[in-house]
């Protein structure tokens, strides 16, 4: 009774002096260790604070980035697909179509080392080694045009380097530029000469099918929900059979455990019915295929060449390539670390076959 | 414009007793003419004894957690697939065209993740407060749920809802235009009394917060504002967090945009400045139309959209009685009053609000209107407690061009046909 008081008595103060400064605490919780703060506050801020010691030059970064980046931001960082550019756009933020970019755009060097280190590459964050984030960071600032090709960024010169853009912003001025606007008492009758359609969506025409919900009336309108046509329950059966006898000869268990692995996988590949290219190709049918054979899907060079040397996925080379991609087919644009785990490819192998003629 | 069965009260509040009386009078003289209609056979669904009247049911065990009847089934999610290079790092919208009420259940609440929605138990999950405290901390779930709890309603919506609007009229559908919000109800640990734990050191005006997922989705938040309304939220709707909405621990950020609402919590950092993270630099500022961009634009402003009728929602029926529907939010506090046009803006009626409205929380509107069978522009204007707004397209392009993305707060319009076919257009 006296603590919650206590508790109460605290809120009233900062109620009334709303500072940092606070009650007595509850002790609840218990005190972090330097090990586990070094492990999760890796931010970096624009004076440097946070950034690790270590380095990276241009042209290691480029190898980086071929093996990493390239798939998803292209070869010359200029964007792949909807991916988004990293390069380029420079003068374009005035253009009917800006491009924004670290090169036309962001502020500051430090958000592109941290978001490299934290969350790239996409579907493996937090696997790059610091020196390989400098290097990568190394390259982006060549390809922008900003360093030279024997550039090497290191923690000592990294806030030497400013980007271009980084006097671009201003701090929300709405309340200043648009309030006085905005709150105004608003008109509420004869407030313009009556108006007429001036754009319509239809005209764009890109929505998605959606059903349009309808109800039975007394009054003689009558309908119920329009449903959108299902494409995926209207296609034909698939040979069935013929796959639940390949089912059979795998272990239920380790299809299923391979399942569960595929969670890594399913950022650029997609598997099983309406399967389709997208990062990386659709996998359906690969155990036993020819390497780089997948219709529709731009390989690498250097996939596509060891398609033409006559590599073929048996289990063996699955495993092989799995456990270390870059090392397998070096230059080939998979940007995964692999399976460390000779069970968890074995798994996934499986799950592959379950899905493979 | 009288043709509705609301005089439009003046007050910002709900319609007097006296108000109720007299609409609920008109709506029934306008339902003797429709019960005129005489039906020229009876309907079987009356004289004859239907299955579900005479068969039995399901027992009590047949779903332990329910879902909706499958006749709901269209009430769901969706995705535009060109928004985004990926299903991963992307977006779904609320199907705010059919529901009421203000509540967002959370299983159609909008989606937006950056590197997928993750799975993460409340044994596993760990929360930390470091930086400039006096004692950097650990807590786990459990230690969360020993903390004074608050339970509060507050919308949360992407700061790019409606961004695809800016250039022109061109998602068909509420859903799609203004899908980006939910609004629930939240049970949590403020941010006040989780700093206290850690005791803020005089220095710490900032606090960084990230995420457990690939993405970290890291952002900077003034402490001001962290110690005025911000929470730690474990349940929503009074059960746990949906996976994709942050299970097990996901931040609040009342009336400010989503992405600072932070989900799978994983670190709070007391800084002495933002740390210009890739989510508040790169993404989520405001370009101008001279080049430069706003930035730390977190506010959401005043905004309204009819629900219904509109393109997924059309008039089903003919000429009479019908309701116009729709929701309003304001991230400067309480909506207080929200004003419909049939015309497209030319001349405005003040809106029935159906909910108490809360604090930087969804309030819904009604205006029970009598349809005359002839095409009508339908709009929306919310005008919050501070008396700003909803301001119309033109005067947000005035000033802010057409490449801003985020924060587009314009009234919508849309164009009902005397077919009850609703389209989204712009009117000039």
């Amino acid at each position: 009774m006296s603590k919650c008081r206590k508790l109460l008595a605290g809120t009233a103060l900062l109620t009334l002096i709303a500072s940092p400064v606070l009650a007595e605490s509850l002790g609840i919780g218990r005190l972090a260790l330097p090990e586990e703060i070094a492990a999760w506050d890796v931010a970096v801020m624009p004076d440097g604070r946070g950034l690790p010691e270590g380095r990276g030059n241009v042209l290691d970064g480029e190898d980086y980035w071929i093996d990493y980046c390239a798939v998803c931001h292209g070869d010359f960082a200029e964007g792949a697909g909807a991916w988004p550019a990293i390069v380029g756009g420079r003068g374009s933020l005035t253009a009917e179509r800006p491009l924004k970019t670290v090169e036309s755009y962001w502020p500051y060097l430090s958000t592109v080392w941290d978001y490299i280190n934290r969350s790239m590459p996409f579907g493996a964050a937090q696997t790059l080694e610091t020196d390989e984030v400098y290097a990568i960071t190394a390259y982006i600032l060549y390809s922008a045009g900003l360093v030279d090709d024997d550039f090497e960024l290191s923690h000592e010169n990294f806030t030497e380097i400013r980007l271009p853009n980084e006097g671009g912003f201003y701090l929300d001025d709405r309340a200043e530029v648009e309030w006085p606007i905005f709150q105004q008492e608003p008109c509420m009758s004869d407030c313009s000469a009556p108006v007429s359609i001036s754009a319509r969506a239809t005209d764009i025409d890109v929505t998605p099918e959606f059903p349009v919900i309808r109800f039975t009336y007394s009054d003689g309108s009558t309908s119920a929900v329009v449903e959108e046509v299902d494409e995926a329950s209207a296609a034909p059966e698939a040979d069935a059979p013929a796959e639940e006898v390949q089912m059979a000869s795998l272990d239920p268990a380790l299809v299923a455990a391979g399942e569960a692995a595929w969670r890594q996988c399913r950022t650029c590949h997609q598997i099983g019915d309406g399967a389709r290219n997208g990062t990386g190709p659709q996998l359906n049918g690969i155990v036993g295929a020819n390497a780089a054979q997948v219709d529709g899907f731009r390989y690498s060079p250097a996939l596509t060449e060891a398609g033409e040397a006559g590599l073929v996925w048996t289990d063996e080379a699955l495993d092989a390539f799995l456990e270390n991609p870059a090392g397998k087919i070096p230059r080939n644009r998979m940007s995964f670390r692999g399976v460390r785990s000779a069970d968890e490819r074995a798994a996934l192998i499986a799950y592959l076959a379950s899905h493979s003629d | 414009m009288s043709d509705t069965t609301n005089d439009a009260p003046e007050t910002p509040r709900g319609p007097s007793r006296r108000d109720f009386l007299r609409t609920a009078g008109l709506a029934a003289g306008g339902a003797v003419v429709g019960a005129g209609a005489k039906a020229s056979t009876p309907d079987p669904l009356i004289t004859e004894v239907q299955p579900f009247a005479s068969f039995l049911g399901e027992g009590v065990d047949a779903t332990p957690y329910g879902m909706p009847i499958h006749f709901e089934d269209h009430v769901v999610r969706r995705n535009v697939e060109w928004l985004t290079a990926d299903p991963i790092s992307s977006i779904n919208f609320t199907p705010i065209h059919a529901l009421d009420g203000t509540i967002t259940p959370q299983g159609c609440a909008f989606e937006r993740h950056h590197s997928g929605a993750i799975e993460i138990s409340k044994d596993e999950y760990r929360l930390m407060i470091n930086g400039l405290v006096e004692r950097p901390l650990v807590f786990t779930f459990g230690d969360l749920m020993r903390l004074p709890r608050e339970t509060r309603v507050h919308f949360c919506e992407c700061a790019a809802n409606s961004g695809m609007e800016w250039g022109g009229a061109q998602l068909n559908g509420a859903q799609f235009t203004h899908g980006m919000i939910h609004n629930m109800e939240y049970t949590g640990v403020t941010l006040r009394t989780l700093l206290n734990e850690a005791g803020v050191k005089p220095e710490g005006s900032w606090i960084y917060v990230e995420g457990h997922d690939a993405s970290s989705n890291g952002r900077s938040i003034p402490m001001e504002k962290a110690l005025d309304d911000c929470m730690i939220a474990f349940f929503a709707n009074g059960e746990a967090l949906r996976m994709e909405h942050g299970y097990p621990v996901r931040l609040v950020v009342p009336g400010w945009e989503g992405n600072l609402w932070v989900k799978w919590l994983r670190r709070i950092g007391v800084m002495d400045g933002p740390v210009q993270s890739r989510e508040e630099t790169s993404k989520y500022t405001d370009l101008m139309p001279d080049g430069r961009a706003r930035k730390w634009t977190w506010a959401m402003h005043a905004k309204s959209v009819v629900t219904s009728p509109s393109p997924q929602m059309p008039i089903g029926h003919g000429p009479g009685p019908m309701v116009i529907t729709g929701l309003a939010w304001s991230g400067l506090g309480k909506i207080a009053r929200v004003d419909v046009s049939i015309d497209g803006g030319v001349n405005w009626q003040t809106a029935r609000l159906g909910t108490e409205p809360g604090d930087k929380a969804v309030t819904r509107f009604y205006l029970d209107h009598v349809w005359d069978g002839k095409p009508m522009f339908v709009q929306s204007r919310a005008i919050d407690e501070t008396g700003y707004v909803q301001p119309t397209k033109e005067q947000l392009r005035a000033i802010r061009g057409l490449n801003s993305i985020y924060h587009n707060n314009a009234i919508q319009t849309w164009y009902v046909n005397e077919n009850g076919d609703a389209e989204n257009v712009e009117v000039s």
